[in-house]
C-alpha cells in the first residue's frame, strides 16, 4: 500500500537522522570517555593506561570520522554497542537485553492496561454520562493521575511492604529464586510487579479515561450516531461501533507515544522499587559516567518512539479510511 | 401487498425485497401517524425552554407534508420527537405520536429497535456528518439490515446494490467511504439508505440544505419519483418553501414551536392567511413573475425561554392587532385550512 510505504521510507529517514545525532553529539562535547574514567582515578593512570582505554573505546584513534561513523552505523546494525564503563566488563548490548525484558513486562503491560481500562471506563462514563461510574470514576482518578507516582511508589511500598509485608517491593524477583520458566518464579516475578505496575497504573489511567470521555461526548452528539438509533441498532453497536470507533482516533498517537516511551522505562518508578529495568539503567549509567551505555539507550528510546509512531499511523490508516486518502 | 421494484429504469429483475413474514401484509392506505398535543421541552439549569408546543397534525398513507419555519422555529425538534430520537436535555413532555396505532412516546429502546428502519427511517439534515466517517456505505447498510435480522451476506449485498441503483448511484461506491463521494452522491445514499426496507414513513430533515440548487431540485424530483414509487409517506422538513412548493401535498408553518397555518400545499401558496406565511412567500424571488422587491420579515424569532403573553408572532407582524399583545390565538378553521391568527376569528376576518 502506497500509504504505508511512504511513512515506512519517512521512518527510515527519522531513523538515519536520530542515529547520525547519536554519532556525533558525543563527538561533539568536550572529552572523551576514557579521559573520564582516568579522571575517576584521580591522575593515577600511565599514558599508556589512557591509550589501551582510548583504543578500547574508539576514541582519539587515527580512523578518519568518516569510517568510525561507518562502524558505528555497523555496530548498531550488528547490535555491538560496546562494553559497559560501570559494569564493565559487562556488553551494553547484554545489559540493554535484560533491562528490556523487565520494562517491556513491567511498564509495557501497564500502558496497555492503562489505555484498555481507562478508555473503556471513558467509553462507558460517557454513554451513561452522569450514571453513577461517570460521577465516581473520572474525579477519582483525576485526582490520581496528578500524584507524584514516585511518591505514591513510596506510600504503597510503606503501607504494603514495611508495615504489612503482603508484598516485596526490591528487584523483580528474590534474591534467593532461581530465574527460570517455573510457576513458583513467575509467581515471585508477578508478585515482585504488583506495587510498581499498581502506581504506574493509577497515576496514569485518569489521563486516558478524561480524553476518551471528552472526544467520546463530543461524538455521542454528532449526527451519525443519532443515525444510528435511528436505524435501530443494539445499544452496543451504536456505542463501540460508531461513537467509540470515531471518538479512539485521536487517542491513538498519544498511545502510540507513550508506547514509545516505555522503553525510556519508568525511570522513578523503576528506581524507587530497584527494578532493573531500562529506566533504572539509565540512571546508574547517568550517575557513573557511562557513556556508551547512556549512549545505546538513548538510541533505543528514540528507536521505539519512531516505531511506536510508524505503528500508530498504520493503525490509524486502518482505523480511519480518510487517512489513507490524505497519507 | 408491496409495490413491485423499480421497473422502469431497471432492466434486470430485482431481488425479491427483504421482509420477514411479520410485516408481510402491509396496510398501504389510512393513517400512518397522528401526532396529538405533542410538546416538547429543552430542561437546562436555567430553566426549561419549551421547543415545540402542542402539535397536531396526520399523515395519511403516501402522503407528502412539508414542514416549514425559520431557523430555530422547533421544526427540527418536533422531527426528532415524532421519530423519538430526542436526546437529553430534550424531552417530550406532553402528547402522542401515533404511528399505525401504536404510541412511540414512552417506548423503550428495545421496543423501538423493531419499528425503526423497518417502518420508519429518518434522512438526515447534512450527510456529511450523518455517514459514519470510518464506515463504507455498504458496511452502514449492512449494520441497519442485520439489526433487523437480514443475516444472509448475498440477499444484503443485493439489496444495497439495488437501493443504491435506485437513486442513480453506480453500486461500486457500496466500497465507498462517505468522505470519497459528493455531497450530493452522500445524501443520495443516506435517501437510498432509508429505503433498505420500503419502509412507510420517511422523516427528511432538510436533506437538500447542503446542496446546491441544481443537485436540490434534481434530489427533489428524485424523491418525489421515488415515493409515487413505493408509496412511503414524508415528513419534509425544510426552511426553503419554494423548494417543496412542487413537491408537497399538505404544508405546515411553524413558529415558535406551534403550527402557524397548516393547509394544502397549493391553497397555502395561493392565499396564505397567516402573516408569517405571507411574511415567507414575500422572502423568495418568483422566477417566471414580475420583478418584485423582496421585502421578508422584518425582526428576529423570538427567544423561546422568555416566553410573554400574546400572540408570539405579534412583535413582527404588519397586521398586528389590539389583542394580539394580550390573548394568545387559537387555532382557526378556514376553508380546510388551520391557521394561528385573530384575523380569522370569524368577527374580526
Amino acid at each position: 500500500m502506497r500509504f504505508v510505504l511512504r511513512r515506512l521510507g519517512f521512518f527510515l529517514l527519522t531513523l538515519w537522522a536520530a542515529l547520525t545525532l547519536n554519532f556525533a553529539l558525543p563527538r561533539l562535547m568536550p572529552g572523551n570517555p576514557a579521559v573520564a574514567m582516568i579522571a575517576k582515578f584521580k591522575g593515577g593512570v600511565s599514558p599508556q593506561a589512557l591509550h589501551t582505554l582510548e583504543v578500547q573505546f574508539g576514541v582519539n584513534t587515527r580512523h578518519s570520522v568518516i569510517s568510525q561513523y561507518f562502524s558505528y552505523l555497523k555496530d548498531v546494525a550488528t547490535g555491538n554497542f560496546g562494553t559497559s564503563l560501570s559494569e564493565y566488563p559487562a556488553s551494553v548490548g547484554h545489559i540493554i537485553m535484560q533491562a528490556i525484558f523487565w520494562t517491556l513486562g513491567l511498564v509495557g503491560l501497564t500502558t496497555v492496561l492503562a489505555f484498555i481500562f481507562g478508555t473503556l471506563i471513558g467509553i462507558v462514563g460517557a454513554w451513561r454520562r452522569g450514571g453513577v461510574l461517570d460521577s465516581v470514576m473520572p474525579p477519582v482518578f483525576v485526582i490520581t493521575s496528578v500524584v507524584p507516582y514516585f511518591w505514591l511508589g513510596l506510600v504503597l511500598i510503606l503501607i504494603f511492604g514495611v508495615k504489612l509485608h503482603w508484598l516485596p517491593y526490591i528487584n523483580s524477583y528474590s534474591y534467593t529464586d532461581t530465574p527460570g520458566f517455573t510457576l513458583s518464579f513467575i509467581w515471585d516475578v508477578i508478585q515482585h510487579a504488583i506495587l510498581p505496575a499498581f502506581t504506574l497504573l493509577i497515576t496514569t489511567i485518569g489521563t486516558w479515561i478524561l480524553t476518551m470521555r471528552n472526544t467520546m461526548i463530543t461524538t455521542l452528539a454528532d449526527d451519525y450516531v443519532r443515525m444510528a438509533r435511528a436505524k435501530g441498532l443494539s445499544s452496543r453497536r451504536i456505542m463501540f461501533d460508531y461513537a467509540a470507533r470515531n471518538a479512539i482516533l485521536p487517542n491513538l498517537t498519544g498511545f502510540a507515544m507513550s508506547l514509545g516511551f516505555v522503553l525510556g522505562g519508568a525511570i522513578l518508578v523503576e528506581y524507587v522499587f530497584n527494578y532493573q529495568g531500562v529506566g533504572f539503567w539509565l540512571l546508574a549509567a547517568v550517575n557513573n559516567d557511562d557513556y556508551p551505555l547512556m549512549q545505546a539507550l538513548f538510541l533505543l528510546i528514540t528507536v521505539a518512539v519512531l516505531v511506536a509512531i510508524l505503528l500508530s499511523d498504520i493503525a490509524t490508516a486502518i482505523l480511519d479510511p480518510r487517512t489513507r486518502d490524505a497519507g | 401487498m408491496q409495490p413491485a421494484s423499480p421497473s422502469g429504469r431497471q432492466q434486470k429483475s430485482a431481488p425479491p425485497l427483504v421482509r420477514t413474514q411479520e410485516d408481510a401484509p402491509r396496510q398501504r392506505t389510512g393513517t400512518v401517524l397522528d401526532v396529538r398535543d405533542l410538546s416538547v421541552e429543552y430542561v437546562t439549569e436555567g430553566g426549561s425552554v419549551l421547543a415545540v408546543d402542542q402539535v397536531n397534525f396526520s399523515l395519511d398513507s403516501g402522503e407528502f407534508v412539508a414542514v416549514v419555519g425559520e431557523s430555530g422555529c422547533g421544526k427540527s425538534t418536533m422531527l426528532f420527537a415524532v421519530a423519538q430520537l430526542l436526546a437529553p436535555p430534550a424531552r417530550v413532555t406532553s402528547g402522542s405520536v401515533m404511528f399505525r396505532g401504536r404510541n412511540l412516546v414512552g417506548l423503550t429502546d428495545k421496543s423501538l429497535i423493531a419499528i425503526r428502519w423497518k417502518d420508519l427511517s429518518v434522512v438526515m439534515q447534512s450527510a456529511m456528518n450523518a455517514l459514519n466517517p470510518v464506515k463504507s456505505i455498504g458496511a452502514q447498510f449492512k449494520d441497519a439490515m442485520r439489526a433487523h435480522g437480514v443475516r444472509s451476506n448475498a440477499e444484503i449485498g443485493d439489496r444495497s446494490a439495488e437501493v443504491l441503483k435506485m437513486v442513480g448511484i453506480d453500486p461500486v461506491h457500496l466500497k465507498s467511504y462517505p468522505h470519497q463521494l459528493s455531497g450530493g452522491m452522500r445524501q443520495r445514499s443516506m435517501i437510498a439508505m432509508a429505503l433498505l426496507f420500503t419502509p412507510e414513513l420517511v422523516i427528511m430533515d432538510e436533506p437538500t440544505s447542503a446542496l446546491d440548487v441544481v443537485a436540490q431540485r434534481s434530489l427533489m424530483v428524485q424523491i418525489k419519483e421515488l415515493q409515487e414509487q413505493f408509496g412511503f409517506a414524508v415528513i419534509f422538513v425544510t426552511h426553503d418553501m419554494s423548494l417543496v412548493s412542487h413537491f408537497s401535498d399538505r404544508l405546515m408553518v411553524m413558529y415558535a414551536g406551534q403550527v402557524a397555518e397548516v393547509g394544502a400545499t397549493r391553497q397555502l401558496f395561493d392565499s396564505p392567511r397567516h402573516p408569517y406565511t405571507e411574511g415567507l412567500m414575500e422572502a423568495f424571488p418568483s422566477i417566471r413573475g414580475p420583478k418584485v422587491p423582496l421585502t421578508g420579515i422584518g425582526g428576529s424569532p423570538p427567544n423561546l425561554a422568555k416566553r410573554v403573553g400574546g400572540c408570539w408572532f405579534a412583535p413582527r407582524c404588519a397586521k398586528v392587532l389590539d389583542r394580539c399583545a394580550t390573548e394568545r390565538p387559537p387555532l382557526y378553521q378556514v376553508e380546510g385550512t388551520q391557521v394561528r391568527c385573530f384575523r380569522h376569528d370569524g368577527n374580526v376576518a
